[in-house]
């Protein structure tokens, strides 16, 4: 069997693979916006009770996560496969950043009671009901694709290391680096969606 | 040169057709899962038909009922008609036809083939787990769907990843027919079925990514009680029904496009004459995946959705009927003065026209507001469907089967057993069909275990007309498998006179299709 490349190829399909991604988190932005349009006020207020200073922070950790994935794929396409893996590695010890402020956040959230179905949540406004709904669901989805996105970049990690990808054939890693500039987006939405917005 | 069922790459036996990266073999693959479980489908359909032969309880339980006729959907839906022609056909001849050797990812193809396989593996399992059957129709309606102790989570986590496996056959198909053309192969050398594939990749590719959503939503809804759909916790319900069918009427468009696509291969190879008005089937297809994907609303008309929204929906849905018309028109207009063989493919074309037609203009009656409140819910929608999708979509592929089975099996068909099959299919379906039209405009409603003894003679011809579908079924199946181990060798590479990529090359074809990739001259439908 002849080994088919077809670099072009890889980009268009990836491309279009987060067309679907987008329209996947389409779904959840209109709920947002039908439910934020129903319930002004008590999304405004329940998005003051959320940690600013933490989100701003995850903002900054993600952006600067794009930033050193971008130099990753320019370094590798230069030719200098070293300074690839290092910022290959930055790029990932800030997802990893990046997942356990959240972590965190969600952590002192369901200590206060406001979770999915918790009783202490369900005796509030319904609004508010719906817009934690909405919090879980929207950063959750988003979560996982940060850890999606880790194992990706783990795997582009072992190829660098294995000399499987280099300045001749990069095409994989900036397919990665598409993917992670969209959970990046992702979340530039989100941010001043849930925390900003009030 | 030895054909692509010889050659067995690096495994043999089973596992050189579950692990093969061939689109040929991945065709064949699909073909076998999607008629085994259209045939469960079948079967289901026939269940139900039984019980309602007459009114009160017949053969089954009103529970038995309602996990019979979601099952049937769901089967029929997710794991037949929306897969089947660009999974089956799709996958065997687009690439043939733009002249390439294998689509762009063929290891993608093989892993959406994995996954079609796990999601109905999963929906099989859904049956036997949790609270049993589901038994809220195939549309899983909230909040039904969040209140019934039968096992949803399971199969709208099963419908999800079907969902996964069609967004990666879409991808695979834009990138092929964008990226893999021969050269020569313009855009407006492309076959029509390309087309129609192209245009319905694309609708996979953005309405699938809303349903999954929305399942997912669902699914979190019963796993974790999250509340967005759910009405106690403050959630809306009609949300829910518009993101179900953003994905869901588009669906219908992935089911009828690929269908229409084969009528538009078929009628010129057999009226041997040039496709008329080419360009106009090719962008009608392009229209009808646009307008279609934003018509959903008219699932919705007394769902409580505005009434400025049900006017703009009922608008688009009139103008979505255009592009479907200029295509029936340009169909029969290239038969005008050709040299017409009414082999079988070409018989099951016309009855796709014929079905097709009255299942569209049964579809603006709904399209129409008023009458619509009428309509809606009753026995007029279950035949108005059926028409579209078992008389359009289910008849082209009885023709694509005719069609390319000396292609793909290197077999003949006999002469006159297909004749016979279609005409009990053709009875039988419009005995079927024809009085669910007139039940519902009657008034009985859909998904009902029981009825009035009003409907008792209209259901009764219904079900005797089950019994010859399923007659003819059997004959046509039964036949073609006959035929693929005994039928004439096909020796010939064209039988039909073709003049698309697939009939220049060996049947059936060799491993990597073309021994050496060949320079497109002319266009798909010039025959002299």
């Amino acid at each position: 069997m002849e080994n088919h490349r077809n670099d072009g190829g890889s980009k268009l399909g990836m491309w279009l693979f987060l067309l679907s991604e987008i329209l996947l988190f389409g779904g959840l932005f209109i709920l947002y916006s039908v439910y934020r349009f129903q319930n002004p006020q008590i999304f405004h207020l329940a998005a003051e009770a959320l940690n600013r200073p933490l989100g701003v922070l995850n903002t900054l950790v993600l952006l600067t996560s794009s930033l050193t994935m971008a130099l990753s794929i320019f370094f590798l396409k230069k030719g200098s496969p070293g300074r690839s893996l290092l910022f290959l590695a930055s790029t990932l010890f800030l997802g990893i950043l990046f997942l356990f402020n959240k972590y965190l956040e969600w952590t002192w959230k369901v200590q206060l009671g406001i979770y999915p179905d918790a009783p202490r949540l369900l005796e509030r406004e319904r609004g508010e009901v719906l817009f934690y709904g909405l919090y879980y669901s929207m950063t959750g989805l988003h979560g996982l694709h940060v850890l999606v996105g880790l194992g990706i970049l783990s795997v582009m990690l072992f190829f660098i290391l294995k000399n499987k990808i280099n300045h001749n054939h990069s095409v994989p890693l900036e397919n990665t680096g598409l993917y992670w500039h969209l959970v990046d987006i992702v979340w530039i939405f989100l941010f001043p969606l849930f925390y900003l917005i009030t | 040169m030895s054909s692509f069922y010889e050659d067995e790459g690096r495994f043999r036996g089973i596992l050189g057709w579950i692990f093969s990266t061939d689109h040929k073999r991945i065709g064949l693959l699909y073909l076998l899962a999607i008629f085994a479980f259209s045939a469960v489908g079948v079967l289901l359909g026939f269940l139900m038909r039984l019980e309602l032969m007459a009114p009160g309880p017949t053969i089954m339980r009103p529970q038995t009922y309602n996990a019979i006729f979601t099952l049937h959907g769901v089967i029929m839906i997710f794991l037949f008609v929306i897969p089947g022609i660009p999974a089956i056909f799709g996958n065997f001849f687009l690439p043939i036809q733009v002249g390439a050797r294998d689509v762009a990812f063929p290891r993608i193809n093989l892993l959406s083939w994995w996954i079609y396989m796990a999601g109905a593996g999963l929906a099989v399992l859904s049956l036997f787990t949790g609270g049993g059957p589901v038994d809220t129709g195939w549309t899983f309606y909230v909040p039904y769907s969040l209140r019934t102790p039968v096992n949803v989570p399971l199969a709208v986590f099963a419908v999800f990843i079907l969902g996964f496996s069609s967004i990666l056959t879409g991808i695979n198909f834009v990138t092929t027919t964008h990226q893999l053309r021969a050269p020569g192969m313009t855009w407006f050398r492309l076959p029509l079925f390309v087309w129609a594939i192209y245009a319905t990749a694309w609708v996979q590719i953005l309405a699938t990514p809303v349903v999954g959503i929305t399942l997912l939503l669902t699914l979190m809804e019963r796993l974790a009680g999250v509340g967005i759909f759910d009405p106690l916790k403050g959630g809306d319900p009609i949300l829910y029904q518009h993101l179900f069918w953003i994905y869901s009427h588009p669906a219908v468009y992935i089911m009828i496009l690929p269908a229409m696509g084969i009528i538009s291969e078929i009628i010129p190879v057999f009226a041997q004459r040039t496709i008329f008005g080419y360009k106009a089937i090719a962008f009608s297809s392009l229209a009808i995946a646009v307008v279609g994907s934003f018509v959903w609303g008219h699932h919705m008309f007394v769902s409580g959705q505005s009434d400025l929204a049900s006017i703009i929906f009922s608008l688009l849905t009139f103008l979505v009927a255009v592009p479907s018309g200029v295509k029936v028109f340009n169909w029969v207009s290239t038969l005008y003065k050709g040299s017409i063989e009414v082999s079988p493919p070409l018989l099951f074309a016309l009855t796709f026209i014929f079905l097709f037609s009255i299942g569209g203009l049964t579809g603006l009656f709904q399209g129409a507001l008023a009458t619509n409140v009428h309509l809606h819910d009753t026995y007029w929608v279950v035949g108005h469907f059926h028409y579209v999708i078992f008389g359009g979509t289910g008849f082209a592929i009885f023709g694509a089967l005719h069609y390319w089975f000396p292609k793909m099996f290197g077999r003949r068909v006999g002469k006159k057993i297909p004749y016979l099959a279609w005409a009990l299919l053709f009875v039988g379906f419009n005995t079927l069909y024809f009085p669910m039209l007139i039940l519902g405009w009657e008034g009985m409603p859909r998904r009902y275990y029981d009825y009035l003894p009003q409907f008792h003679s209209l259901h009764l011809v219904s079900t005797v007309g089950s019994w010859i579908l399923i007659a003819g079924l059997i004959l046509m199946f039964g036949h073609l498998i006959y035929s693929l181990f005994r039928g004439e060798k096909e020796r010939l590479e064209n039988p039909w006179g073709g003049a698309t990529l697939e009939w220049q090359i060996p049947s059936p074809p060799p491993r990597e299709n073309f021994a050496e990739i060949p320079r497109v001259e002319r266009g798909p439908y010039e025959f002299r």
